[in-house]
């Protein structure tokens, strides 16, 4: 898909829902996929465009969400101002650790194991250092004024992550047009051609890393305001970024709606899977596993790969001369 | 499991989801204050992380609260509604806030009159804050972070004891224990798990122990899980504490009793606050000599009510152990029965206005009757117990023990 | 802190934990070093080791140490199975999707030993469970210096079938060079299958030696993961010896800075230890230069 207009017409359409709907079940799960989709979206600069898999995304979610939290109830800093200076710290630490990883020359499962352990160490830090409140945690107080970044309703919310996720849609499109996208995209492809080209790969992979960070940070700022309390384990767990990848490689690697499909197909499984096995411990989640080998086993491409295939197909269809030999299907 | 026991049907679990609430979604409007017919089912959130980390608590939660509902709906009822039955509507937090929230939103949408449990305090603390914008009366189950309680939320009542009361009042006895046996114990070492639990009770020792006379010789945190506590025990034995406070889940107590066995160290007394397993029938059960004379302070039933003892025969009856979880869900569901009762009907405000002035005793726990302050249950104590001659028996305060303590612990 | 009565016992305790990882780690290097992929369901499988260790005990009276006899070759056929039947022909050969696949299976794996046989934590008790050897100040428990010889001679074994079995070679050709393999006639889709059996035999072993002093639920093979990789990338991937040593040294370094460092603090020692191996040397210490 090309252009910038579908960007907006889905984000024109995504933003009626709150006036359609009232219920705030519908718009919860929509803030929390949203949220997803814009960490996922952060991940998949740098996994899907730049091929470099980061188990530790992580590492910039809960840097935005505890610097966000931190400035707001230890310094007393307005939360929007916490929003922007959570973005920072975030692509602050997405440089340190491409810095450290590039340099010393690192890809592929390398690359993947020190991110997660860079995380781990974030995660254990926060869970000792007072600042954070250590194991307690931070809470942030129930303060419901916009300009404390709370609201009492849930669509103001929801509009926000909206714009934030639009914003990185924008964003990636933006890349995708740039030279820089395209040095990105010729190092995934073939790193060692791409440097006998000119490109400075670890210069581009380390920008990559870096607004990647500032992406996924963001979502932890939002996480941070949204739920108000955040613990060690909450910001710099794996959980964030099994997520982080996860939503991305269902719904497309490497393209711009990918992760924003991703998360929405996940979210949605998960509610499906629990809602087809009741209250029986684990057995929604054994479900939602197996359904993921089996996307993996027959659509490994994710969504977009389905998506694509079948527009391919159709248009060799349309197109069916006598002699063809079909569309690209590769 | 509880599945068959109760009348969840599916089109109400239907709706209640978020797919089936998306479906709905055209004509539903903002869910509000709810006004039953006479008769109808009054439905009631009971909320727990039956999945995940903390799924052993969350499952044993559960049991409590829908043994109390099965309980009132064969005594007929809620008599103020002519009988009306409570009715379930279960969610499962899966161990994280998020999924708390996203189970009270379903709650809401389902048209609960109130929301009881929750049990991890970050789980308690992001549900009860999501309830308190529909004014949904939330009842903590076990969350014991002051922070639940000093939100200036209206509509959260914590039944039990928070950190304060629990590091006060293990304080407290412990000072007593050991002026009854003479001062025996001086040293201390304190060995805590690192998250919001075991964190914030070391904090509140570190502060008060020095003050009642007790030098603190060490305080060793650790992660959950911890593979192996040789290093710590090692430690232990090298500075040779009086007192050994252990603060951490059931496995890393497991754990640590175990290889203190093994490692042959043996202290003047092992003083557990919130202790993970150390008045646990489990641990008794499979490790007898490890569980010998550990004291704990801790959550449990008043042993001299009969309402306790007839639970816990028929919850050892139906083969699960009777843990705390268990009866202060059973008390919090009780309390909420009273509350509707009281307030007539299943509307939202009238049910907090009859938890802020309950004076509820038809629990089973050692609190007497309720008075909420805050939403800080003023009576919820936690109290003392040893494990003596393989049975866990309460040794203070003395209006509700079963046997004196066993101070120090006599050598093997 | 620095008196040899507390350091001597915990430099031990160090190499007897350290076994334990290494036996784990043998099986995840193995994994990575041949078929290229972090075996994310590593934690899980052994997970499910520990429950079968754990039934074997209480279902049968097997004591851990005799049913090891028996579950190691049914867990390589379930490894063997795993990769052949399920792995392998999901992933299309692709690294990412192998990275999905296992992910997705440890997530399967953990949550239907959940619903199978709930949360609780289970543990045995076994009359030599608290037996102690004496070494100077320290007391090691019977179980754990088992262990210790246990993992040693199953490294051993490991090696001699590396060196000089033909599946071994098969094993190594194929790691260092897969098309060459191929092309001399090795079944490639065989040996991976044969060699993420051997891995998740060596988790049964491991679960089989850490049940006598350890506990079981669904998610206490989750703990020993990280510490794992670490070990993978310190000794090198794919290095059997490696793998061994790299275990104690980190057993013996994660003893040494929990004590002085304390114990949650002190895991940063391995994470920081991971990360520097990774930065200066990713070979590892036994690996080949990448």
């Amino acid at each position: 898909m090309r252009g910038f207009a579908p960007i907006l017409i889905v984000t024109a359409l995504l933003a009626t829902v709150p006036l359609i709907t009232s219920s705030n079940v519908v718009l919860n799960f929509l803030v929390v996929a949203l949220l997803i989709a814009l960490v996922g979206q952060g991940w998949n600069l740098l996994g899907g465009y730049g091929g470099q898999y980061s188990f530790g995304h992580a590492a910039f979610f809960g840097t935005g969400a505890y610097a966000t939290a931190i400035l707001q109830v230890q310094y007393g800093i307005n939360a929007w101002l916490g929003l922007l200076i959570g973005i920072a710290a975030g692509a602050l630490v997405g440089a340190v650790i491409g810095a450290l990883s590039f340099r010393s020359g690192l890809k592929g499962s390398y690359f993947a194991l020190v991110t997660l352990a860079f995380a781990e160490v974030l995660r254990i830090i926060a869970s000792v250092a007072p600042i954070t409140g250590a194991g307690v945690g931070t809470l942030i107080k129930l303060d419901l004024r916009p300009e404390a970044f709370q609201f009492q309703s849930r669509a103001p919310f929801y509009w926000i992550i909206l714009a934030l996720v639009g914003l990185s849609l924008v964003l990636i499109r933006m890349i995708e047009d740039s030279r820089f996208g395209a040095y990105l995209v010729a190092l995934r492809e073939n790193e060692d051609a791409a440097q006998a080209l000119g490109v400075n790969t670890t210069m581009v992979k380390l920008l990559a890393m870096t607004i990647s960070a500032a992406i996924t940070a963001a979502g932890g700022c939002f996480y941070a305001q949204y739920f108000l309390f955040i613990d060690a384990g909450i910001a710099y767990g794996p959980w964030i970024s099994v997520e982080a990848l996860l939503a991305p490689i269902i719904g497309g690697i490497g393209t711009v709606f990918g992760p924003l499909l991703g998360a929405l197909v996940v979210k949605t499984l998960g509610e499906l899977t629990k809602l087809m096995t009741g209250d029986a411990p684990g057995l929604d989640l054994v479900i939602y596993g197996s359904v993921l080998i089996l996307v993996i086993a027959f659509a490994p491409r994710g969504i977009s790969g389905i998506l694509l295939d079948l527009q391919r197909r159709l248009r060799s269809l349309r197109r069916a001369a006598p002699a063809s030999l079909g569309g690209g299907h590769g | 499991m509880s599945r068959q026991l109760l009348a969840v049907s599916r089109r109400r679990f239907l709706q209640s989801t978020t797919l089936g609430a998306a479906a709905a979604a055209a004509g539903v409007l903002h869910a509000p204050a709810v006004l039953r017919a006479q008769g109808a089912p009054v439905k009631v959130g009971v909320l727990h992380p039956v999945s995940g980390a903390l799924s052993y608590s969350g499952q044993q939660g559960r049991i409590g609260a829908v043994m109390a509902i099965e309980e009132i709906n064969a005594a007929g009822g809620i008599k103020a509604l002519g009988g009306a039955r409570i009715e379930a509507v279960l969610g499962d937090a899966q161990s994280t806030p998020e999924g708390g929230n996203a189970e009270v939103e379903k709650m809401n949408g389902a048209g609960v009159a109130a929301i009881v449990g929750g049990y991890a305090s970050g789980i308690c603390l992001a549900a009860s804050q999501t309830a308190a914008r529909y004014d949904l009366p939330y009842i903590v189950d076990v969350g014991v972070v002051d922070a639940i309680v000093t939100r200036g939320l209206k509509n959260t009542f914590r039944f039990g004891p928070g950190f304060g009361v629990i590091a006060k009042t293990a304080l407290d006895n412990l000072v007593t224990i050991n002026d009854q046996a003479d001062k025996a114990a001086k040293t201390v070492m304190i060995v805590h798990e690192d998250s919001a639990f075991g964190a914030g009770l070391a904090k509140l020792l570190n502060a008060q122990l020095p003050e009642r006379g007790f030098q603190i010789l060490e305080t060793i945190a650790h992660p959950t899980p911890t593979r192996d506590f040789n290093n710590v025990v090692l430690k232990i034995r090298a500075q040779n504490p009086d007192l050994v406070i252990p603060a951490n889940y059931y496995n890393e107590y497991v754990l640590l009793a175990r290889t203190m066995q093994q490692q042959r160290v043996r202290p003047k007394g092992m003083y557990s606050v919130l202790g993970g397993a150390a008045s646990s029938y489990k641990f008794v059960k499979e490790f007898p000599e490890a569980a010998q004379y550990i004291m704990d302070c801790n959550h449990w039933f008043d042993p001299k009510n009969p309402k306790a003892l007839a639970l816990k025969k028929k919850i050892e009856e139906k083969g699960e152990f009777y843990t705390y979880e268990v009866y202060m869900n059973y008390s919090c569901v009780l309390l909420l029965a009273d509350a509707l009762e009281r307030a007539g009907g299943a509307d939202r405000a009238k049910i907090i206005g009859a938890l802020e002035s309950s004076t509820f005793a038809g629990h089973v726990m050692p609190y007497g009757p309720t008075k909420f302050v805050n939403g800080q249950n003023q009576g919820a104590a936690p109290v003392n117990t040893q494990v003596i001659n393989n049975d866990i028996q309460v040794i203070f305060p003395a209006a509700f023990a079963s046997a004196k303590p066993v101070f120090p612990m006599p050598r093997a | 802190m620095l008196s040899s009565v507390i350091l001597v016992p915990a430099v031990l305790n160090g190499l007897m934990t350290g076994a334990v990882y290494a036996l784990i780690a043998l099986g995840l290097t193995l994994i990575y070093g041949v078929l290229h992929i972090i075996n994310f369901a590593h934690g899980a499988l052994l997970t499910a080791a520990m429950f079968a260790a754990f039934f074997a005990h209480t279902l049968l009276g097997l004591d851990p140490y005799v049913a090891a006899l028996g579950l190691t070759p049914l867990f390589f056929l379930l490894g063997y199975g795993l990769q052949r039947f399920v792995i392998g022909p999901a992933a299309h050969g692709e690294d990412r999707n192998i990275l999905l696949v296992t992910l997705g299976l440890a997530v399967v794996i953990e949550n239907a030993l959940l619903y199978a046989f709930r949360a609780d934590t289970r543990t045995i008790n076994l009359p030599y469970a608290f037996d102690v050897v004496e070494v100077g100040t320290a007391f090691l428990a019977v179980p754990r210096v088992i262990a210790f010889i246990v993992v040693v001679a199953v490294a051993l074994a490991l090696w001699l079938i590396m060196r000089w079995t033909d599946t071994g070679k098969a094993i190594r050709a194929v790691a260092k060079e897969k098309r060459g393999a191929e092309l001399v006639g090795i079944d490639v889709a065989h040996i991976y299958a044969v060699t993420f059996g051997l891995g998740t035999a060596c988790l049964a072993i491991a679960a089989c030696l850490l049940i006598p002093t350890y506990y079981v639920n669904p998610q206490a093979g989750n703990a020993f993961v990280l510490i794992a990789f670490t070990i993978v990338v310190l000794g090198g991937m794919g290095s059997v010896t490696g793998a061994l040593i790299g275990g104690l040294f980190v057993g013996v370094v994660e003893s040494l800075s929990s004590l002085y460092l304390g114990e949650s603090l002190g895991q940063i020692g391995i994470f920081a230890m991971f990360i520097l191996v990774l930065l200066f040397r990713p070979s590892g210490l036994f690996g080949e230069r990448a």
